[in-house]
Formats: C-alpha cells, sequence, structure tokens
C-alpha cells in the first residue's frame, strides 16, 4: 500500500482524470434533466442544465394521447405487463437449467453444455428473421399478451443467466446438498429449499438485469407489436420522436426521460447487484 | 455416495426395476434441463437452420418460395451497397470495440489505486452502460449532436465551429460509435474486479527489482488481467456486429448510407420488402463474420491469455 502514497501529484493527477471523465459521462444525463424543465425557445441555447424560467410544458405535452390510441404513460404499462413475467419466468427456468447442469451427470451433458455457451455467441440478428418466421406461424405476431416476447424465457432461452446463476452455483459447497439429501429432501426439493436461498445473489442480479434489458429491447416489439395501443414505451419514445423533432425538444426529452424513471430506480436501489452479478456472469474460470 | 444409493435400492426390488430406477437416478440431472432442451431445438435450432434454408430460396413473406439457388449470395457479393455496409460495419465494429476496451481498462486502473469514493465514480461510468441502448438514450444523443445541440455550443466556446455531425457523412457514423464506446462501464466493472484480484506483492517484488510503472503494467498487471481482456474482446465485438437501435434511431442509416451498419439492411430486406430468403442469406454472411473472429479469437487465446496454473 505504502507503494502508493509517495506520489501527491499523482493522486491529485488521478483524481483529475476520474472527475473529468466521469463529468463528460454523467453531463449528457444531467442535461437531459434540466432540458425537459425549460422553454423550447431555450433548450439549444445554453450549455447550462438550470433555467431562471423553469415550465411543466414538456412534462405536460408528454402527457398527451397520440394518435388517440396510446399515450405514454400506457405505454409504459404496457412495457411492463410483459418484462415482469418474463423476469419471473427467466430466473425460474435459468436456475433449474442451471441446477441441473451445475449439480448432476447424464449422459451428453459435456456436448449439451457446449451448445448452451455456443449460444452465447449466436448473434440475435441471424436468429431474427427464422423466429420471425416461426413465430408468424404459430400466429404470435402482435398477441396482445406478447406471446413472442415472453414465451421463449419459459425455456430458459437467455442462455447468459444460465450461465451466470452456473458459475455461481459452482461456489456453494455441495456438502450442502449432500446434507439435503439425508435430511430426505429429493433433487428438487434441495433446488428450493437449500440452493434457491443461498444462489439468492445471482437470482436478484438476473432478474435485475433481464429486467433492465428487456425495458430497453426495441428490436423485439418493433417486429412483433403492431397494434398502437399495444405499444410499449421504446416504440411510444421513437414515434414521438418522429411526430415532433425539430421544434418540440422539450416534450420529446420528457418523454424519454419519464419512460427510463423505472430503470433508473431500480438501478440505483441495486447498484451492487449490477455490479456482482455481471462480474459472476464473466470469468472466475 | 452413488455406491450407497444403488445399494438401498437393491434392497426388497427385483433387478430389472433396480436398473430403472438407477438409470432414472443417474440421468435425473436431464430432468432440469429438459425446459431448455425443448426451448433449444424449438427457438433456437430449428431458426437456425431453417435461415440456412431460407438463404438459399427466394422466400418472400407473403408470396412464399419459387427458386431455389444461391443466387442471394450472388447478389450479396456483388451488390455495392450491401458490400459497402459490411465495410461499414467492420469499420464500427474496429473504432468501438478497441476504444471501449483503451477507455475501461484506463478508467479502472486509475480506479483501483486506493481512490476515495471508488462506489460513486464506478456508479457514475456504469450508468451509461445500464441505459445506453434504450431509445430514450438515442434520443438524447440526437439532441446532443444536432446542429445547434450541446455539443456544438460546447466546442463554440473554445472557438471551434462544429460541423453537422448528423447530417454529414463524414461525421455521422463517429457519432454512432461515440455511443457505443460512451457505454465502456460495464467492460470497466470487470477489468476493475480482475485488477483487484492480482496480488500486491507481486507488486512490491517489482519495486525492489526497480521496475518502473510501465514495466510493471506490462510485465504484471496485463498479462494477469488478459483472460477478462479475451472475454470482454470477444463479447463486445459479438454485440457490437449486431448493433442496431443507435443507427435505426439517430440516423436512419443515413447521411448517404454512411451509418447502414448491416443489421439495419437485413431489417430492411426482411420486414420492409418482405425477403425473407435474401435476409436469410445476409444474416448468414454476417454469422460466418462473427463466428470466423469468434474463432480466430479462441485459437490465438493460448498465445496470449494467460489462466494461471491451469494450462
Amino acid at each position: 500500500m505504502k507503494i502508493f502514497k509517495r506520489n501527491s501529484i499523482g493522486i491529485i493527477i488521478k483524481y483529475f482524470i476520474l472527475i473529468f471523465v466521469g463529468f463528460i459521462m454523467v453531463y449528457p444525463l444531467i442535461w437531459m434533466v434540466g432540458a425537459t424543465f425549460k422553454s423550447n425557445s431555450e433548450i439549444f441555447t445554453s450549455l447550462s442544465p438550470f433555467t431562471s424560467k423553469p415550465t411543466l410544458d414538456g412534462y405536460k405535452n408528454a402527457m398527451n394521447n397520440y394518435g388517440g390510441e396510446i399515450n405514454l404513460l400506457k405505454s409504459m404499462a404496457n412495457t411492463y405487463s410483459y418484462v415482469l413475467p418474463k423476469v419471473l419466468f427467466t430466473v425460474i427456468s435459468c436456475t433449474i437449467t442451471a441446477y441441473g447442469f451445475g449439480r448432476f451427470n447424464f449422459k451428453g451433458k459435456k456436448i449439451l453444455f457446449a451448445l448452451l455457451i455456443s449460444t452465447l455467441f449466436l448473434p440475435q440478428v441471424v436468429m431474427n428473421v427464422p423466429q420471425f418466421i416461426l413465430y408468424n406461424n404459430f400466429g404470435w405476431v402482435d398477441s396482445p399478451i406478447y406471446l413472442p416476447l415472453v414465451v421463449p424465457s419459459l425455456f430458459a432461452f437467455d442462455t447468459y443467466f444460465v450461465f451466470m446463476i452456473f458459475q455461481f452455483l459452482r461456489g456453494i459447497p455441495r456438502e450442502l446438498d449432500e446434507a439435503a439429501t439425508i435430511d430426505g429432501c429429493n433433487a428438487l426439493q434441495t433446488l428450493v429449499l437449500v440452493i434457491c436461498p443461498v444462489l439468492k445473489p445471482a437470482i436478484v442480479s438476473c432478474a435485475l438485469f433481464q429486467f433492465m434489458w428487456t425495458s430497453n429491447d426495441y428490436m423485439g416489439p418493433l417486429l412483433y407489436v403492431n397494434t398502437p395501443a399495444r405499444y410499449p414505451a421504446t416504440i411510444f419514445v421513437k414515434l414521438s420522436m418522429d411526430a415532433d423533432s425539430g421544434f418540440d425538444w422539450n416534450r420529446v426529452l420528457a418523454v424519454s426521460l419519464v419512460s427510463i424513471i423505472p430503470s433508473l430506480v431500480v438501478f440505483f436501489f441495486a447498484q451492487k447487484n449490477f455490479v456482482e452479478g455481471i462480474t459472476a456472469g464473466s470469468i472466475k474460470g | 455416495m452413488k455406491s450407497g444409493s444403488n445399494a438401498l435400492t437393491v434392497v426388497g426390488s427385483n433387478a430389472k426395476s433396480k436398473s430403472i430406477k438407477s438409470v432414472l437416478k443417474k440421468n435425473i440431472g436431464f430432468a432440469f434441463i429438459l425446459l431448455w432442451i425443448i426451448g433449444f431445438l424449438v427457438f433456437r435450432l430449428y431458426p437456425f437452420l431453417s435461415s440456412l434454408f431460407y438463404s438459399f430460396t427466394n422466400f418472400n413473406l407473403f408470396t412464399g418460395i419459387s427458386e431455389y439457388g444461391i443466387s442471394n449470395y450472388k447478389e450479396i457479393f456483388s451488390d455495392k451497397k450491401i458490400m459497402e455496409s459490411l465495410g461499414i460495419t467492420f469499420t464500427y465494429a474496429f473504432i468501438t470495440v478497441p476504444l471501449k476496451l483503451i477507455f475501461a481498462l484506463f478508467i479502472a486502473y486509475i480506479l483501483n489505486f486506493r481512490i476515495r469514493g471508488v462506489n460513486l465514480f464506478r456508479t457514475a461510468y456504469y450508468i451509461p452502460s445500464i441505459l445506453g441502448g434504450s431509445v430514450a438514450i438515442a434520443v438524447l444523443w440526437k439532441a446532443l449532436f444536432r446542429d445547434q445541440g450541446l455539443i456544438n455550443g460546447a466546442l463554440s466556446l473554445i472557438g471551434v465551429e462544429g460541423p453537422n455531425w448528423l447530417s454529414d457523412s463524414k461525421y455521422a457514423l463517429f457519432v454512432i460509435s461515440l455511443l457505443r464506446v460512451w457505454q465502456f462501464g460495464s467492460a470497466m466493472v470487470l477489468f476493475l474486479a480482475a485488477l483487484k484480484g492480482i496480488p500486491v506483492d507481486l507488486y512490491e517484488a517489482a519495486i525492489i527489482d526497480g521496475a518502473s510503472k510501465w514495466r510493471q503494467f506490462f510485465k504484471i498487471t496485463l498479462p494477469l488481467i488478459t483472460p477478462v481482456v479475451f472475454y470482454n474482446l470477444v463479447t463486445q465485438l459479438v454485440q457490437a456486429f449486431q448493433e442496431f437501435n443507435g443507427p435505426y434511431i439517430i440516423t436512419q442509416g443515413g447521411p448517404r448510407g454512411s451509418t447502414t451498419l448491416f443489421s439495419l439492411l437485413i431489417y430492411k430486406r426482411a420486414f420492409q420488402m418482405h425477403e425473407m430468403g435474401m435476409a436469410s442469406a445476409m444474416a448468414w454472411v454476417l454469422f460466418i463474420i462473427v463466428m470466423t473472429l469468434s474463432v480466430i479469437a479462441f485459437a490465438s487465446q493460448n498465445k496470449w491469455v494467460y489462466y494461471g496454473d491451469e494450462r
């Protein structure tokens, strides 16, 4: 530790870099918040996020209906109507799968696990076309309950999370399972009663990431939701930008900001889990 | 443990049911991964293989298939616009991935010194990664880089007249790339975790030997975190080649096609022109590129990635 102490100029430079770069990174977001309270004529006239004449016009207009069928809050309700089930299904199916791979031996396990890992490197862009054709044949496109977005998550579709939980599981001593077996638990009971409570940090991280990614997802709804009344927030934000771009920036930015407030709130309450989650899902051998 | 449970089943049961039971018992893990296997077959393998088939047809979503052959692939490699778009995609990936990794490692390296408020900094750097993919941030990016946007406002303070970022084909791709580089936080968090895992006594020994900071970095730090460099490199490459939201929302591929990444072209062919066969062929070209790069990365691993005592 004393290695780093002697050089106080070095420390100052380090803080300077951290603050300077951090400021540049975060400033656009701060400016965005300020801009939503400005009038349209003022937004681009100053770099400051503050204004002498704050107005709520942006927010008032943000709540307007779009085409009579969809508004910001309704579109956000639509978003979470498929995000929440998807998160729940992902957590359950991925935990079960990770448990199967992590704690048991069976024929073909190595090959199956290699297949699972290989799907991590399979670009979704490649899959969009054939998946669309498949869901179209199923009659799922524009389903009122967002079947194409939700159903795959019942089958541990996002293998990244299987891998993340699998990695975490490797760190849990097998003696725990053995003790549960001796106490008369079968494999399923062992998972639910003994392993899940210990896995909780990994499960929470998995739920948080799926929440963020699905809330942000644009491609999925773009392909599979066609009815305006069912548009989620991502589609709504894009539409409101297309409709107003050029003059109504306080409204557009207010729509954008409100649409990510739930994500921001979740992030600030659970920062630690995000950091631990991505670290667990990547390395450790 | 295994033999013990077998012995239990033998008691009071005939040989046949014993073998069924033990087969069941041996393969009970299979039951737990069954859901995934079904999902893999239905939602991954079947679409994957069917798209290979479609790529050799002129499948139109509404009129169906009327021809088979390699004409899609011929078109891809002879169409100037498609090849240009491939070039743009490579440029995008080869700009964003190295920049992202360098930034991520640089900031992680500084944060790894005993900095006060590490958590605060880490949060600030990490927020863009969490939100960056959202439409809302793409909208913000458009506001920042528009003609009279925040960026040009800031540049005018230092007397520079900024270009028209989004309508000048020289700069638009750069703006789109910057949106991705801005999200270096997730890679940084991984680097930081790896740096924290390096034993301090290694550095102490190096200092006694009189090694400079640079030498320490290149001879100790970098070799020890190569597994994370590798992981970040591969995942970022795979992601960069699929980027869609940024260019689709901010520039719609323009101006003059300068931000038409390959994924935009696939989207256009598939979902605006309904040429599913052609789009499948393009998707396969992209897949083979991404796979080739991944294989190269994996094959080169033992040349530069250090896995401790394991290998």
